[in-house]
């Protein structure tokens, strides 16, 4: 099959002059032209910003854990993909 | 859960704790802390749940968007299933923060392995239903969500900040729709009458099954991630609603409704819970429509997605290379 | 604004805003992708807002939209296709707000009645044609099919776009001028997505007009009837 799974993007948006651009959630997107225009529409419709930055996820590097703080727990290799193992077989309730 | 059976380790025990102290302290868990295998498995299903009733929601009121017998309200309804596409969408971000893809979701939307609120497998007969949806439902949806605004997963609870805001005029724009109709022509009144009495007993339900034959319950709200329980709740939203209803000049159709001085909340007759298991077993008068919709428009958009995924993997070469891996924007909104 | 506003010029626009609006509303709940269902609700309740302000300077908004018959709509019969696969949306998409925003930026230069209204949809409608000039270069060069579905859908919408040129009593500017301007901006559209620019007449064989004119193609009469239905039901009534 074709790939269809558009890849996440974080997006980053000034809510007005003055202050620093800040994460407001991921979006899909096929490129970056497209998810500026994903995240104007999805972050910014009710005039909530003046500026957005867009950002692969897959280009977010996060601090290196620490290991006195189980808190930074390097469980996954990428900060938003995590291994799939909640592929719950079918018929197996109250999970 | 691969996982689930592994044996403990002397971290695993030290993580567990961490954690356990982060929620007694009602700190947020974020998505790259160690959290147990169930706390993330709970969140995915409620996450997915509820990110699917958002988009499966957008179909009985988009029912009426071409029908809308003003361009006032015709322009409020599209605004507002907009917004339940852009709640679906936080929402399916913050499930994919546990490691989730959107595409998997929906797949398992799709074929009925998870599911979304069984209100929306209620038809919506007349204009009136629209007012119904926003007062009602959405009514019961706020009293749920917000308290998880406080929820103790992190990008959960942030999700539901925004939602919640946004949703402040929908609610209001359905009780506006009905009082409008409640005091129009005899016609008009009939026709809210009629919503209300259709949709006040599945709102009810939409609080979940009473609290102890609650599946999830205590675990949830000793994780947190539920703050009030089922009954808690739905009293709530009834004592909240029996006022609202009489400013209509609407009735609710419960002949035991009435106040209990004694405990301070009014009495409601039982809940039909037999209908309440038939419709979530898929027996509802509209969950073929809405699966058959939701798959049909995924399906025949697989072309276009296709398409975008194709010209981005042919030009990727140069958009990186021009952009340096950030993309920026200003908003040129007026 | 001037003491009399030219009707006919606020219907033919605000019907063509009006309609278009509608045509896009029917995407809700059926777009390709969730991103896309926020992105059509947002041009389609621009263009909703558009046809508020351009009615109520003709008359009642409401008795305008919905008790008119047939013929004394005046909106382009382009915008009225039916919204087809996501090519033929997006094709008078392109058509239609490469018109609308080059219309636009005219009449927000100028000092006319409707110069206000210009000056904000000029805005919006440059966000239009930028959306609809992106997924034309991805559907155009995206797959095989996507751009066969593409090229097909910009054929079969090419003998609508010559009455966009045609003039409008009361406007105060000139259409037909606009027509070279667009020629190049769709044409430019069009190369860069490897899609051939259609060939054929710009205009159908309607020796009596067209949407303009009031005669509309056979399914408007339907999108009517459905978008009318309820409020004729309830003559009088309030919502």
């Amino acid at each position: 099959m074709t790939n269809t799974d558009w890849p996440l993007w974080e997006v980053f948006v000034r809510s007005r002059r003055g202050l620093s651009h800040t994460h407001a959630g991921s979006l899909h997107a096929p490129d970056a032209e497209f998810a500026l225009r994903n995240a104007r529409d999805l972050y910014t419709r009710r005039g909530e910003g003046v500026s957005i930055w867009v950002v692969p996820s897959s280009a977010v590097t996060a601090s290196s854990p620490d290991e006195k703080d189980p808190f930074f727990e390097p469980s996954a290799d990428k900060p938003y993909r995590h291994p799939t193992f909640y592929e719950i077989p079918e018929g197996v309730q109250h999970l | 859960m691969a996982t689930a059976t592994a044996p403990r380790t002397a971290d695993d025990e030290a993580y567990q704790r961490t954690f356990d102290a982060a929620v007694a302290a009602d700190e947020r868990i974020e998505p790259r802390d160690w959290m147990p295998d169930a706390y993330r498995a709970t969140l995915v299903r409620q996450i997915a749940q509820h990110a699917h009733s958002e988009i499966i929601g957008m179909q009985p009121e988009a029912n009426w968007i071409t029908r809308a017998p003003s361009l006032r309200r015709k322009a409020i309804l599209m605004a507002k299933v907009q917004d339940e596409a852009g709640h679906g969408l936080y929402l399916y971000s913050a499930a994919e923060t546990l490691g989730v893809g959107r595409d998997e979701l929906l797949d398992k939307l799709h074929s009925g392995r998870q599911k979304y609120s069984s209100i929306f497998n209620y038809p919506t007969l007349t204009w009136a239903d629209v007012g119904a949806i926003g007062w009602l439902v959405d009514g019961a949806a706020i009293t749920n969500q917000v308290p998880l605004c406080r929820c103790s997963y992190g990008p959960y609870a942030r999700a539901m900040v925004r939602v919640c805001k946004e949703e402040s005029f929908h609610q209001r724009q359905g009780y506006e729709l009905l009082l409008a109709l409640s005091r129009g022509t005899p016609g008009q009144h009939a026709m809210a009458q009629d919503a209300v009495d259709r949709w006040w007993w599945p709102s009810l339900m939409m609080f979940g099954p009473p609290d102890d034959e609650s599946a999830h319950s205590a675990q949830s709200t000793a994780w947190k991630i539920k703050r009030h329980s089922n009954d808690e709740l739905r009293q709530r939203f009834v004592d909240i609603c029996v006022p609202q209803a009489k400013s209509l000049g609407l009735t609710l159709p419960d002949p035991d409704l009435r106040w209990n001085e004694e405990r301070g909340h009014h009495d409601f007759g039982p809940i039909d819970w037999t209908e309440f298991k038939e419709v979530i077993k898929g027996n509802g008068p509209c969950n073929e429509e809405r699966i058959t919709q939701r798959r049909r428009a995924h399906d025949e958009g697989a072309w276009v997605r296709e398409a975008a995924a194709a010209h981005a993997a042919k030009h990727s070469g140069t958009a990186a290379a021009h952009t340096g891996g950030r993309t920026e924007k200003e908003v040129g909104q007026a | 604004m001037t003491a009399t506003v030219p009707v006919t010029a606020a219907l033919a626009l605000g019907d063509d805003a009006l309609v278009l609006s509608h045509r896009l509303g029917e995407w809700m709940g059926h777009a390709p992708v969730l991103e896309e269902e926020v992105a059509l609700a947002n041009i389609a309740l621009d263009l909703l807002g558009q046809a508020r302000v351009l009615l109520s300077m003709a008359g009642d908004e409401d008795e305008l939209a919905y008790l008119r018959e047939e013929r004394a709509f005046s909106n382009l019969q382009l915008v009225e296709q039916p919204n087809g696969d996501f090519a033929h949306t997006i094709a008078r998409q392109l058509y239609f707000s490469t018109y609308q925003h080059l219309l636009y930026a005219e009449l927000a230069a100028g000092d006319g009645p409707f110069a206000a209204l210009a000056a904000k949809a000029v805005k919006e409608t440059a966000y239009h044609r930028d959306h609809a000039e992106q997924w034309t270069l991805r559907l155009g060069d995206g797959t095989d099919l996507s751009h066969q579905r593409m090229r097909t859908a910009c054929t079969a919408l090419w003998r609508f776009t010559g009455e966009m040129f045609q003039p409008v009593e009361g406007l105060g500017t000139d259409l037909g001028a606009l027509r070279t301007g667009w020629l190049e901006a769709v044409g430019a559209v069009l190369r860069r997505a490897g899609l051939p620019v259609p060939e054929g007449a710009q205009s159908g064989a309607w020796t009596a007009g067209a949407g303009r004119q009031g005669l509309h193609t056979e399914p408007f009469g339907r999108m009517l009837a459905e978008m009318q239905h309820l409020h004729r039901s309830h003559p009088g009534a309030s919502w």
